[in-house]
């Protein structure tokens, strides 16, 4: 199966900081990914350097095959929404929708016209008297109308309400289940995307910490919890995520393909907010740690 | 036609829950051979969950040989899990709901009286009584 996205040492600065650095990633298609990290950690740039809103200052990155926003073609082939969905505030549903059909090529008109409808929108109001909620849905519908292959979402329910939230992912997985479009789409909240998502990538201060299918992160990742131990001891092939020691006990999260067979562990499974949480503090550490030490 | 309801703090991934559920409807007949299981459509719609998860838990459904998929139709139970003791449910539900009501009269708590539950359906099936 092709990637839809593929990058490789992609970088993006702005004046002397890097926003983005040495990403590499090969990401699937047919996948509804989170793109998950603290504020600030590059979600953004990254989303936007897939649509080609940004160009990369180091490394290269390919959408669905191609250089992201070079040609009329690869446009239609992605669509995106803004953080904050924005939409033209003074413009009527009717003449958004209208200059969506105009815009492009692939607009599915009676898509449209089911899910303004499904949405109970009143087509005559302007975008600027919709809720949040509403926004948000008729920004999804802009968007999905044009049949894309590629959905980029940019924290699309980070200020919706829990049951606006709810209604836009709906929303969103009712078009995947239909159309099948491969989705990434970044939040700061990764119980936002348990439960939609088959994809995770971590990303933490400008780097990719992590990336995979989850049900695999979560099959690999083991919470141990026993007598103290040094992280030494360990077998080779188990890599240390997060360590927390008191004098006479020891919580590791681990990474280990195998099973694990010290009988001294209490050994549990970590939910996925757990497991993001334990990449986002191993960061911490690492900076604190000598620089000459290799990261594996 | 039956609803899945998702618990976010179980523990048990989405996919086993709605296994779980179908299973349960099966052995309680809400569920009898040719009913059909929601569209994947249609419980993304309403639980907000990846396509892939309701796929996953109907692939499993299938293997179990409980549904079978209908091409551009849907899926279907092919196999119900009921069986004749279906008809003694009535009274054994009747009979639980006045031991239920002994058991809050008595001053126990939910929780109590899960825990006394559990403890006697194991002890009397480890004891082959069961």
């Amino acid at each position: 199966m092709t990637a839809v996205l593929e990058a490789s040492g992609l970088g993006k600065r702005y004046g002397h900081k890097w926003a983005l650095s040495e990403c590499t990633l090969v990401i699937p298609a047919g996948k509804v990914v989170g793109l998950v990290g603290p504020n600030g950690a590059g979600k953004t740039t990254l989303l936007e350097l897939s649509v080609g809103l940004l160009r990369p200052d180091a490394g290269s990155i390919a959408v669905l095959g191609g250089q992201p926003g070079t040609s009329p073609s690869q446009l239609a082939r992605v669509g995106f929404v803004a953080q904050e969905t924005p939409t033209y505030a003074g413009m009527s549903t009717r003449d958004r929708l209208w200059l969506g059909a105009r815009m492009n090529p692939s607009w599915d008109e009676a898509l449209a016209e089911a899910r303004i409808e499904q949405l109970g929108l009143d087509s005559r109001q302007k975008a600027g008297k919709l809720s949040g909620g509403q926004r948000a849905q008729l920004a999804l519908t802009l968007a999905v109308a044009k049949r894309p292959e590629l959905l980029l979402l940019d924290e699309p329910v980070a200020r919706l309400d829990p049951l606006a939230r709810r209604e836009f992912l709906q929303g969103l997985m009712e078009v995947v289940a239909e159309h099948g479009a491969s989705v990434i789409l970044s939040s700061h909240l990764v119980a936002d995307l348990e439960r939609v998502c088959d994809y995770l990538v971590v990303l933490v201060d400008s780097r990719v910490r992590l990336a995979g299918d989850i049900d695999e992160l979560l099959a690999s990742h083991h919470l141990l919890t026993g007598p103290r131990h040094d992280r030494d001891a360990l077998p080779h092939d188990q890599q240390v995520i997060s360590e927390s020691h008191t004098d006479k006990q020891s919580s590791l999260v681990v990474r280990a393909d195998d099973p694990i067979l010290d009988p001294s562990w209490s050994v549990e499974q970590l939910d996925l907010e757990d497991l993001v949480l334990a990449y986002m503090s191993h960061e911490v550490e690492a900076d604190r740690r000598p620089k000459l030490e290799v990261r594996s | 036609m039956i609803e899945f309801h998702l618990n976010k703090r179980s523990g048990v991934a989405p996919y086993q829950q709605i296994v779980q559920q179908v299973r349960h409807a099966l052995r309680l007949g809400f569920l009898d051979v040719d009913d059909q299981l929601p569209t994947v459509k249609e419980v993304v719609a309403t639980v907000a969950i990846n396509p892939n998860t309701v796929l996953k838990a109907y692939k499993e459904l299938e293997h179990l040989g409980l549904v079978a998929a209908r091409p551009g139709v849907g899926t279907f139970v092919i196999r119900t899990l009921s069986d004749d003791s279906l008809a003694a449910h009535g009274p054994l539900r009747h009979d639980l709901k006045r031991w239920l009501e002994k058991a809050r009269q008595a001053g126990l708590d939910e929780e109590s009286i899960e825990a006394l539950f559990r403890d006697v359906l194991w002890s009397t099936s480890a004891q082959g009584v069961a």
